[in-house]
């Protein structure tokens, strides 16, 4: 019994990886077909993810957001919620972010930045608990309403950055600088990557949000909901209360990439800044299986392709932007069809063993 | 970066590249040595973006061609990858790089900075250092004319202007093209949209359809698109209700053969190609190469898709204002210069 227990969660633990392999060898089989030499195409894609202490730097910069977006995504998945509004909720989150380091550059160090973290935070949140008040106390599917509000954040934040912030000294469409007491301090091991402290805050946040599932009531309240809503229900939790919260605190997550990209990078909101960090969470924390430490690493797997697969333009002769696209898209599929079935099965295991207990209110 | 619209190459241009390249082939017979390497960044629109991208793509073909150059086209994928991409660029050692867009400044300005052996071109954007040349595009003289011509060309006394993001760099266009209409008729109106606040602006035909259906609805008979591939739904309209539209950036007057008045030309592969020739020869320039009406820079484009639409005496007038202003007779006021004094 035991035995076969611990085989099944190294089964459970190697499906993902197998998965995310096989998807990068299609992937990489198809630059094959352009004129490739496949193995030469993943030597590229390692050397340019992790082939010097700048490349490795870029890396980790991808990884930061995506594991923020991962967060995001998976705290909802485990109440039963699919958030996929996380795009929306970091611009909000950028926006705030931006704003106070404009609109308050007297705030003395330490304080502005627990400030602009909060304030980045607090817009995430606010922009996730709106699906998260539809769902619960008006029964709008969360998956129609989060996507819609991203589209409503990118013409939102559009319109403040450039009628209310607008940058000055540039073109571009983005706000004015924020204060130089904002900026993160990148790390020097990294050269010039931008690197800064987001990443540890961005891993401390799983750290916690794997504390609050594994260790508190809150997060086994959230689990409770999202296994049985009605089983939450009739043991007297409030599953309505849970689902807002749990998109509250998604949306809270995604709204900290503000503070990795504005402080820690380009000081400013740029628009359009983000390469659909918000929708590259959803494959993370599924390949994570929705565990807040493992997406950690799927993170890293993420922004590992996103910084070596554009290497391949340079280093190779046929492989465009496009095709490196593709192979990131294969792995995403490869990954999103395993991760997909596991939850499915997952829920469905967990709804079973639930029936019997089920009682009728 | 606008108008994202596959040009045909008119015939004059063909013979203009053609010119310049044999000059360029002429004047730099060392063909034993290694090759001239010219890399080229161009930014998220990509090669295929049909409009200011696939320009700097043409007149990197060009150059590949006439001067035996080997050029590396790289593609931007998101805002942060300009920047290694440079860098990558500069590590190798390429003898020119090219970053395309003004969104690559900021870049651009960090990593000449970083490699003062390299040298960097920036296209629609200014940076200044010792490494580097800007160049720029007096899109707001082009776009008095294209006003002149709209204006003489509306029989309703009304005309349209759809832009498509709301950036510094469209209201530059707006405002040399509102002074073009009222330069040619001071009753004339002008009605104007912008598509958008997002990216999103520069790809959302239907959105510029809509957009011009309204302002023909309006009483415009004609509409300048400044709006990257939003364009194309401007054209649409154009031919749905037998009106007529002007291009962008890019040749566009073959698209939807006369409903197309003229379009505004912003001739990117000229100057890219001009950069690179120089370039070869050993001449690296610093500072701001601008590019006008005087060296055919920017434009209005007259040919066998819009003869039968743009009227002789309507080309004569133009051709009259264009003398004007490069005499410095007609001053056409120039958003940025506005912008930078407010």
């Amino acid at each position: 019994m035991i035995k076969s227990r611990s085989k099944d969660a190294i089964w459970r633990a190697l499906r993902p990886v197998i998965a995310a392999s096989v998807g990068l060898l299609v992937g990489v089989a198809f630059t094959a077909m352009a004129g490739e030499q496949p193995w030469n195409v993943l030597r590229v894609i390692l050397k340019g993810a992790f082939g010097s202490t700048y490349d490795l730097g870029l890396t980790l910069f991808y990884t930061t957001p995506i594991i923020l977006t991962g967060l995001a995504v998976a705290l909802p998945i485990k109440a039963g919620l699919f958030n996929i509004g996380a795009e929306g909720q970091l611009n909000m989150g950028a926006l705030a972010v931006a704003a106070v380091g404009i609109l308050c550059p007297q705030v003395p160090q330490p304080w502005n930045i627990l400030l602009a973290v909060t304030a980045g935070f607090a817009a995430g949140a606010f922009w996730g608990s709106i699906p998260g008040w539809l769902k619960a106390y008006r029964g709008s599917h969360e998956v129609i309403t989060t996507i819609m509000l991203n589209f409503i954040a990118a013409g939102l934040t559009g319109w403040a950055v450039l009628a209310l912030l607008p940058s000055l000294d540039s073109q571009n469409p983005e706000s004015a600088r924020i204060a130089p007491s904002y900026l993160l301090q990148h790390f020097s091991w990294f050269g010039d990557a931008p690197v800064t402290w987001a990443l540890p805050m961005a891993v401390a946040a799983a750290v916690l949000v794997w504390v609050l599932f594994r260790f508190t009531i809150p997060g086994f309240k959230l689990t409770a909901t999202g296994l049985s809503p009605e089983a939450a229900q009739v043991s007297g939790i409030s599953v309505r209360f849970q689902q807002w919260l749990a998109l509250t605190l998604g949306g809270g997550l995604a709204g900290l990439v503000g503070v990795a990209e504005v402080m820690g990078n380009s000081g400013r909101f740029r628009i359009g800044f983000s390469p659909d960090y918000g929708f590259i969470g959803i494959p993370v924390a599924l390949l994570a299986g929705a565990h807040p430490l493992g997406l950690v690493f799927s993170a890293l797997l993420f922004g590992a392709l996103q910084k070596g697969t554009a290497e391949l333009d340079l280093e190779t002769t046929y492989v465009t932007r496009d095709l490196a696209a593709m192979i990131q898209a294969m792995v995403v599929l490869a990954v999103s069809a395993e991760g997909g079935l596991t939850l499915w099965r997952r829920h469905r295991l967990a709804a079973k063993s639930m029936k019997p207990t089920r009682v009728k209110d | 970066m606008l108008c994202r619209h596959l040009s045909r190459l008119v015939p004059i241009l063909v013979l203009v590249v053609l010119g310049a390249g044999l000059v360029g082939a002429v004047a730099t017979p060392s063909a034993l040595a290694a090759p001239f390497r010219v890399g080229i960044v161009l930014d998220k629109g990509g090669k295929d973006d049909k409009s200011f991208n696939a320009a700097a793509f043409k007149g990197a073909q060009e150059a590949e061609k006439k001067l035996g150059v080997t050029t590396k086209i790289l593609e931007g994928r998101d805002d942060n990858s300009a920047e290694p991409m440079l860098r990558s660029l500069a590590d190798k050692k390429f003898d020119l790089i090219i970053a395309i867009g003004f969104s690559q400044a900021d870049a651009v300005k960090k990593v000449a900075a970083q490699y003062p052996g390299s040298h960097f071109v920036l296209a629609d954007a200014e940076v200044k250092a010792p490494n580097v040349e800007s160049l720029m595009f007096e899109e707001h003289q082009a776009a008095f004319l294209v006003g002149m011509i709209a204006a003489l060309s509306s029989k309703t006394g009304k005309v349209g202007f759809i832009g498509g993001m709301d950036i510094p760099l469209i209201r530059r266009f707006q405002m040399g093209y509102e002074a073009g209409v009222k330069h040619a008729n001071a009753k004339t109106q002008v009605i104007v949209n912008y598509v958008g606040v997002t990216g999103e602006a520069w790809n959302n035909p239907p959105k510029g359809k809509e957009l011009a259906l309204a302002q023909y609805a309006g009483g415009a008979d004609v509409i300048f698109a400044a709006a990257g591939a939003t364009g194309s739904g401007v054209f649409d309209a154009a031919e749905e209700k037998k009106k007529l539209a002007i291009g962008c950036d890019s040749n566009q007057n073959w698209v939807k053969p006369g409903f197309v008045l003229t379009s505004l030309l912003k001739r990117l592969d000229l100057a890219v190609f001009k950069t690179i020739a120089d370039a070869k020869q050993g001449i690296y320039k610093t500072g701001t190469t601008r590019y006008g009406l005087s060296d055919q820079g920017v434009d209005f484009a007259v040919d066998e898709f819009n003869a039968k639409i743009l009227s002789k005496d309507v080309i004569a007038k133009a051709n009259a204002a264009k003398a004007a202003i490069l005499a410095g007779k007609v001053q056409v006021p120039d958003y940025y210069k506005l912008a930078h004094t407010k």
